[in-house]
């Protein structure tokens, strides 16, 4: 029976690119093949940030103490999606996604023997899980008020622009 | 916990994990703010004597059409395809070998196929295989035709709105279909029933009226540059000429006009007074040719064939030589790609020749027009003007290829090679991101819209993400451009996905550089901010 910690670290690699995976699977189904195979960051940047956020969200969560890392690494991604065909709960849903995917690849150790211990764990760590969701909100929130926030100086400039004309 | 409880996925049941998979002609368009520009005011479209002027919004369910508005667009696509032969070629030849589909800046910032050029295309190309195609005719959906219906007229709005006609994917193409043209050929066919934006019939009806896109008139427009004249001065302690409507004058000066009215523009316009006055230029502005800009190649070949008209019939007019054009985006495509079929050749002008350095401009025989790079890199390749890098020490500059200029004009090294001779620090981003491959900046053609904003930051984040990895990597803090819409919309682009990046125009650059006889020592750039160490 092994525990939480040491299965995340033996399958991170599987659990991140099924976090991934699903993730890239709320983009339209004709982009997912470009999506999910062009690996230039620059000729596919929505790719690379969803492999490398989600990634580097993992090892945080699982080693990590810094909020500010987290908040970074999501920040990449959040600014995306607070612009896509989301809506907002779509936008930051991606965050429970892993729920699911350690649900599922812990299928296993939920049932089999020392399950109660195991689940323990498992909740603990999906706490940290929703937290990580809550600044994700925190997030797309100031994601679209800094869009807000560039609408009205466009307004503002241009209604300056127009009253300064009527007087020349 | 009772039976009778939602489950988590019912509870949340507008969360969707996946997207559907449905064939594209079954998808509606859903126009939701933020995503699209408004329409055309009815003055506008009255002043230009377009067809069906009337109060509308794209979100009305109505959208108050002519009763026999298929028949219009129908009969105007096959008038378009006997007139020119290239769009027929763009409808048949087209395999879907898959090369422009991601190399769209709205794709890959958006994820949506139907940004996709093939896809984008293919809205047109369904509905001219319905019904000018004998596959079509008889197979139908089979044979990838489909109706032209209300829905599919909206999601044409909605998509050919969303393509800045930057061409980008026609570098890829192995037929060399130009996806700007389709673009251009489905918004002249919209705009037969009366389906346009008004950030393009309004600039274009000011620009018919008083000669720019703001309407500004003779005064105003004299005003702004006298204000210039005398913010150089007291940045340089030189008050320079500034002619107006100068007849006999050797050069026509033209450039957009937003670089006498808009920020950061501004400042390259007092980079141009600058240059112009060290060199000892005989030349003038114009208050009739008051813009470069054109955005009636946004929706019209007639329109833009007016606008191009405009500025040629101004170099007549006031007996010029040549012209020289500022730093513009699709001013250029139009005079490099269309002006010699649409207006020229210009044969009443002469063939440009440098009067500092004797050079002539070859490649311009028939326009007659020159670029003000090609113009600044020619004279410091002469030894012409003495540049002081150091003066531009606080910025570590990036440049963006302006779409019109380097894919349409090829203008790649000259803007570089002033660059790296009026500054100490320039940095590259990445090659796939530049040169012939630039990624639009995500708001031309006349989506730089404020309403529109949330969908040029989708078509922005490729270029915005190539800057943010020069700015993480190198420091840089100045993004330069040779195009008035960048100067305009990439400020906001910058400021949503990277922060602390500046943008201005390559002659700013110069303007600061620049060593002018007889000046006082400068204390600050060009925006008024102090040169390190001089102020203190």
């Amino acid at each position: 029976m092994n525990t939480l910690p040491e299965i995340l670290a033996a399958r991170k690699n599987i659990i991140v690119d099924k976090w991934a995976e699903a993730i890239l699977s709320t983009y339209p189904h004709e982009s997912l093949k470009f999506l999910s195979s062009q690996k230039d960051r620059f000729a596919n940047p929505i790719g690379h940030a969803v492999r490398s956020s989600s990634e580097k969200l993992f090892d945080e969560l699982v080693h990590g103490n810094d909020v500010e890392k987290i908040r970074a690494s999501l920040d990449d991604f959040l600014r995306m999606r607070a612009v896509q065909d989301f809506a907002p709960s779509e936008a930051v849903g991606f965050v429970f996604m892993l729920k699911r995917v350690l649900r599922e690849i812990t299928a296993q150790e939920m049932t089999g023997k020392g399950q109660a211990s195991f689940q323990d764990e498992l909740l603990n760590f999906e706490s940290r899980i929703d937290s990580m969701a809550l600044v994700a909100i925190d997030l797309y929130m100031e994601a679209r008020e800094k869009l807000s926030r560039i609408r009205i100086d466009e307004v503002k400039a241009r209604s300056l622009l127009a009253l300064s004309e009527r007087q020349s | 916990m009772s039976e009778s409880k939602l489950k988590p996925e019912e509870l949340a049941e507008t969360i969707k994990y996946k997207t559907p998979n449905r064939n594209w002609m079954d998808q509606k368009v859903e126009m939701k703010p933020g995503r699209f520009s408004h329409s055309g005011v009815p003055k506008s479209v009255e002043y230009l004597q377009l067809p069906n002027p009337r109060k509308w919004q794209p979100t009305d369910p109505d959208w108050q059409l002519p009763e026999n508005w298929k028949e219009i667009i129908l009969e105007g696509l096959r008038d378009r395809l006997n007139r020119f032969r290239s769009l027929r070629v763009f409808m048949d030849i087209c395999v879907r070998c898959g090369a422009c589909a991601d190399k769209c800046h709205y794709f890959i910032g958006s994820g949506d196929p139907k940004n996709m050029p093939v896809m984008r295309a293919e809205l047109l190309r369904s509905v001219y295989r319905h019904d000018f195609t004998l596959a079509g005719k008889i197979l139908g959906k089979f044979a990838g035709a489909r109706e032209l219906t209300i829905d599919v007229l909206k999601e044409w709005f909605y998509y050919f709105y969303q393509c800045t006609q930057c061409r980008r994917c026609s570098v890829f193409c192995p037929y060399g279909i130009d996806t700007a043209e389709i673009t251009l050929l489905v918004r002249e066919l919209m705009n037969l029933v009366g389906v346009n934006i008004d950030w393009i019939v309004t600039p274009v009806a000011n620009s018919f009226r008083t000669g720019n896109h703001l309407g500004i008139q003779p005064h105003g427009f004299k005003d702004s540059i006298d204000f210039a004249v005398d913010e150089l001065e007291s940045i340089t302690g030189i008050k320079v000429e500034a002619p107006i409507n100068k007849k006999g004058a050797e050069i026509l000066f033209i450039t957009p006009s937003a670089d006498y009215f808009g920020t950061p523009h501004y400042y390259t316009l007092l980079g141009y007074l600058a240059l112009f006055h060290e060199i000892g230029l005989d030349y003038t502005w114009s208050t009739y040719a008051s813009e470069g800009g054109n955005f009636g190649s946004f929706i019209s070949h007639d329109l833009m064939k007016s606008l191009n008209a405009k500025m040629y019939a101004e170099a007549k007019r006031l007996g010029v030589k040549w012209i020289l054009g500022g730093e513009c985006g699709h001013m250029w495509r139009i005079v490099h790609q269309y002006m010699d079929t649409l207006n020229g050749p210009a044969d009443f002008l002469e063939e440009p020749v440098s009067p500092v350095t004797g050079t002539k401009f070859e490649n311009t025989t028939s326009t007659k027009m020159v670029h003000i790079c090609e113009f600044t890199a020619d004279l410091i390749k002469n030894g012409k003007i003495t540049l002081d890098k150091s003066r531009n020490d606080n910025w570590k500059v990036t440049f963006h290829d302006s779409c019109n200029p380097a894919r349409a004009l090829g203008l790649i090294e000259e803007p570089r090679y002033i660059i790296k001779n009026a500054c100490n620090h320039f940095y590259e981003m990445p090659e796939n991101t530049i040169k012939e491959q630039t990624f639009c900046c995500g708001s031309g053609a006349g989506l730089g819209t404020d309403e529109n904003l949330e969908m040029r930051m989708r078509g922005g984040m490729p270029r915005a993400n190539a800057v943010k990895y020069v700015k993480e990597k190198h420091g840089v803090n100045y993004l330069g451009c040779i195009c008035a819409i960048d100067k305009a919309t990439l400020p906001p682009l910058m400021e949503y996905w990277v922060g602390g990046v500046e943008v201005g125009g390559v002659h700013e650059l110069v303007g600061n550089a620049l060593v002018m006889k007889g000046e006082k020592e400068r204390t600050t750039n060009l925006r008024g901010e102090p040169l390190d160490g001089k102020m203190e």
